[in-house]
């Protein structure tokens, strides 16, 4: 029952994802033979370090929420490690045998992207919040009364509320009642999906500071995934960019944001319409389409659109490599390359 | 400026909808034109109004929704006008504005498109219907319009149906569908919010190329002061089935004047922002429609909100500058 042991994670580290794979398999035809797979995830490596917050961004179908479900053993990872520090101990969460899950998700828990379908409408909020502690048996109904009440105050709703039915609150105080479930039980993870698509502009702001200000309250340690990355530039210490199942830049925000060094990031940055009309740009416009992961492209998956490319993009999948601290790109050209990035602070 | 007359004069608009719980305004009383050939966009949060109101113009609101009041002149091609709102919504002469001068383009590529009929079908059944032309005359302008939405290769697309399509293609189909009678006013309801950035930009693209070539106006519906910015020559600003402001994109976008305007603008997080830094918010949340603040709708957040004033009475959309509007007491 003891957990594989695994190699020692970074002291600073709290998570660690190491050659995480998942396939979907295509099945046809009457014995649902399989046909081909999905290549949802293709060995993704990076690391989360404790109270940071780390953002996954990309494009629908880069494989960034099947990553996150990995690493909350919602999906079991075809190969790979997602190693996690577990009180001096290390885990390998990929290998837990599954009676041991429930304790480990203790650990981690999730914010989820729909606040109108992620809360039973026939629960009330004290049911809603305090179902993790019941579920983990933690204290008595007294105890877990009190503890609602405390969540309910930290995300800013009033516990007199506590009696109500979700349908009684608007999309961002259901955000919030989503975000007081996640923390009941103290996780030192926390996986927010898209926890602000979902919200109007002026309530996204109001959900964006409370997770800042709980992250610093708290000491929490968050892996953000997203697509909108004006949501992500201004939440994130560092920033992993996926495209087809695979990581191609990873980088602290303020040196991915100023001078990406993958010609994708360099393209996304440039397509996300800027509020400010006297910068009408000329973006970068990428032709065709994402590609389907179930059939991909030989050698680095973006060649088809990059402009950049030549013949050994074509041939060679790249490698991540670090070009300078703490920036990893894989791209063939990454050292040759200068590419246009988005200026902070411009008014 | 003023000389040419707007190709859509929409004035003091009223669309509600009477349910047993209550009736909710859903626009009440909003007022603005769209210029031949520019982009007019008309922003807002859920509950504004602006679906609505695209909806009314088109006159498909569903019931029990109806127009309670109001006027949307539009202005034909041979210079007469006609009030949409006094047209049967069903009759002949609105069938053949609907569709024929006004197109329409939907947020979900994926739902407006029917799944059972071919993309061809649905294509050549507009063209049919607004001109009086052959099975394979429809199909040559049919191909013509899904390439000239950039779709590779249409002679084989038009046999395909929109599940085979990927979100951007279906989007760029559903472009064609709504250009294919040549309108003279496009009214795109949230173009690309359901489409990935990269995809996003490729669309805004076409739709300024497109209006470039054709000289149409596009009145675009949407949430993201981003795409507004990076379209619009005039913007409408609306909360709570208002226009709180109306001006031209660099007024609003450098100078606004409402207190709603200058706060939406403020708490949106930018790609240029610093990192880690609290962003400004508005307080509270956007009422339900059966609880409409009284007096001005957006007092409750508002944070120049002058008690007894704003609170009492509805201050009305009035002139404050050259082509500014605005509906707030701090500019009468």
């Amino acid at each position: 029952m003891t957990p594989t042991p695994v190699t020692q994670l970074e002291k600073s580290a709290l998570l660690e994802v190491k050659g995480l794979k998942k396939y979907f398999p295509i099945r046809r035809g009457f014995l649902q033979k399989t046909v081909g797979q999905v290549k949802a995830v293709d060995d993704v490596s990076f690391h989360v370090k404790r109270g940071e917050t780390l953002s996954l961004v990309g494009e629908s179908g880069c494989g960034k929420t099947t990553t996150s479900r990995c690493i909350l053993r919602a999906l079991t990872p075809t190969s790979g490690q997602i190693l996690l520090s577990d009180n001096g101990e290390v885990l390998d969460v990929a290998m837990v045998p599954k009676t041991r899950l429930r304790s480990l998700r203790r650990q981690m828990q999730m914010i989820f992207q729909d606040p109108f379908s992620s809360l039973n409408p026939r629960m009330t909020l004290l049911d809603i919040v305090g179902e993790p502690l019941l579920v983990h048996g933690v204290g008595n109904a007294q105890e877990r009364t009190d503890r609602v009440v405390e969540m309910l105050r930290l995300v800013g709703l009033r516990p007199e509320y506590m009696r109500r039915y979700p349908h009684a609150f608007s999309g961002g105080q259901r955000q919030r009642i989503g975000i007081a479930r996640a923390l009941a039980l103290n996780p030192r993870l926390v996986v927010a999906d898209e926890p602000v698509s979902a919200l109007d502009v002026s309530v996204q702001a109001q959900i964006l500071n409370l997770l800042l200000e709980l992250q610093d309250r708290l000491g929490l340690t968050y892996l953000f995934v997203a697509h909108d990355l004006s949501v992500v530039k201004h939440i994130s210490e560092r920033v992993a960019v996926m495209y087809v199942g695979r990581i191609v830049e990873t980088a602290p925000t303020e040196a991915l944001f100023a001078s990406p060094r993958h010609p994708y990031t360099e393209a996304l940055l440039s397509a996300v319409p800027k509020p400010d009309p006297r910068l009408r740009s000329d973006r970068i416009v990428l032709q065709g389409e994402v590609a389907d992961p179930a059939n991909t492209p030989s050698g680095c998956h973006f060649h088809p659109r990059c402009r950049y490319a030549q013949a050994i993009c074509r041939e060679k999948a790249p490698a991540l490599e670090e070009v300078s601290s703490n920036h990893f790109v894989s791209c063939h050209r990454a050292r040759e390359l200068t590419l246009r990035g988005v200026q902070s602070g411009a008014t | 400026m003023k000389e040419t007359k707007p190709l859509l004069s929409v004035r003091n608009l009223r669309t509600s909808f009477f349910q047993d719980e209550g009736t909710t305004k859903a626009v009440d009383g909003a007022s603005f034109d769209v210029a031949p050939g520019k982009t007019l966009a008309i922003v807002g949060e859920s509950g504004c109004g602006k679906s609505v109101t695209a909806q009314s113009i088109l006159r498909i609101v569903d019931r029990p929704g109806r127009i309670v009041d109001g006027e949307i002149v539009l202005t034909r091609a041979d210079g007469s006008q006609t009030d949409l709102v006094k047209l049967e919504a069903n009759g002949a002469e609105m069938r053949s504005i609907r569709g024929g001068e006004i197109g329409l383009v939907f947020q979900e590529p994926m739902t407006s498109f029917s799944p059972v009929h071919t993309i061809g079908a649905q294509l050549m059944e507009a063209i049919r219907l607004h001109n009086d032309v052959s099975k394979q005359e429809a199909r040559r302008r049919g191909i013509e319009a899904l390439r000239s939405v950039g779709i590779p290769k249409p002679e084989r697309r038009i046999d395909e149906y929109s599940f085979e399509l990927s979100g951007g293609l279906r989007q760029r189909a559903m472009i064609a569908v709504a250009l294919s009678c040549d309108p003279r006013l496009l009214i795109a309801d949230e173009p690309t919010t359901a489409l990935d950035v990269t995809t996003q930009a490729q669309i805004l693209d076409l739709l300024r190329a497109l209006q470039r070539e054709r000289g149409m106006a596009i009145m675009l519906i949407t949430h993201n002061l981003g795409v507004v910015a990076e379209m619009a020559d005039d913007v409408v600003v609306m909360y709570l089935g208002r226009v709180v402001e109306r001006g031209s994109v660099d007024a609003i976008f450098h100078d606004p004047k409402h207190p709603y305007t200058k706060a939406l603008l403020q708490s949106i997080p930018s790609i240029q922002s610093v990192p880690k830094e609290k962003l400004p918010t508005i307080s509270g949340s956007i009422p339900h429609p059966f609880n409409r603040p009284k007096g001005c709708p957006f007092h409750p957040r508002c944070v120049s909100a002058m008690p007894g004033r704003c609170d009492a009475a509805d201050p009305s959309l009035r002139e404050i500058g050259e082509g500014r509007q605005a509906s707030c007491f701090l500019y009468s």
